[in-house]
């Protein structure tokens, strides 16, 4: 029994569809949104890193790393973001981002 | 290499599982920590994939950095949790065939593809074998030098969002009565002291 490519693409296929289906299922939680965000970024990674290693090519495991700087640098302002809002209204259902539509 | 099988199939299944709780769960902080014990058992996939750099990268940023951030946001924002729930059972179908949708077209992309054995040949920078030269080596010596200006992105995406975060949150208090060392010290005998000359009895 070989693992091979065709394994860790569905695992990453798998993680990615969880993440799509948190964020329509939980469409009223920004945090949990956020972290289906996290997810989808996650099975990429993984994805980037599985065909790196098959192609025997170090140029994936890179951007691997500069997802990985992307997906820290989105959860910080994320998150910035989201305790200013819980700030100025005093909720995060997402229903109440409402403010620019007048 | 059924041991290899085995540890694979292990990782996975919590990977899956626990990414599955992630978006589940009814409480988030449970979601949370679901959320690292993916990101662990992540790293332990990388790791079987011969990515160890990447793996403990892994570990550190996600574990020890950003998932501890939602774990903080988590537990300082007193949000009713009950009440974002709502509508979960009436977002449950029409997400769920998006979902399924999605998962079938994954699948079928993953069942029918098929490498270009031109691709296999001719890397861009080969891996170099383990004993040669460790993981850490080998991307240290492609990040620092062919890909030199990815990296200082990187580094400037980091410092934007630093910038970006403090600005937002950092709020002047109005009506807080700070110390101000520099007005203290800019007080002078004439500015702080008054003396008067008190009559006798009758007091100022």
């Amino acid at each position: 029994m070989v693992i091979g490519l065709g394994h860790y693409l569905t695992v990453a296929a798998v993680l990615f569809t969880l993440g799509v289906f948190g964020i329509f299922i939980n469409r009223k939680n920004v945090i949990v949104i956020l972290m289906s965000v996290e997810l989808i970024l996650l099975a990429v990674n993984i994805n980037m890193v599985a065909f790196s290693t098959h192609l025997n090519d170090i140029v994936g495991q890179i951007f691997a790393m500069l997802i990985l700087t992307v997906a820290a640098a989105e959860a910080a302002i994320g998150l910035a973001i989201l305790v200013v809002f819980f700030r100025n209204r005093g909720s995060i259902a997402v229903e109440d981002v409402n403010r620019l539509r007048g | 290499m059924t041991v290899t099988a085995a540890f694979f199939y292990l990782f996975a299944t919590i990977t899956v599982a626990s990414g599955f709780m992630v978006i589940a769960s009814r409480n988030p902080v449970q979601s949370v920590l679901f959320l690292i014990l993916a990101f662990v058992n992540a790293a332990g996939l990388f790791l079987m994939m011969g990515a160890e750099f990447l793996a403990m990268i892994l570990v550190i940023v996600y574990v020890g950095a950003v998932a501890v951030l939602f774990l903080f946001v988590v537990m300082m924002l007193d949000v009713d949790f009950a009440a974002l729930r709502q509508g979960f059972l009436q977002y449950l179908p029409v997400g769920g065939v998006i979902g399924v949708i999605f998962l079938l077209e994954l699948i079928l992309v993953v069942g029918a593809y098929a490498v270009d054995p031109g691709l296999v040949r001719s890397p861009a920078v080969p891996i170099p074998a383990p004993d040669v030269m460790t993981n850490t080596e080998a991307l240290g010596q492609v990040l620092y030098t062919r890909y030199f200006y990815f990296f200082q992105a990187a580094g400037l995406i980091l410092l934007v969002a630093m910038i970006g975060a403090i600005v937002l949150t950092l709020r002047e208090r109005v009506g807080v009565r700070r110390q101000d060392i520099s007005k203290q010290n800019a007080r002078t005998q004439e500015t702080a002291v008054e003396v008067r000359k008190v009559p006798f009895r009758q007091g100022i």
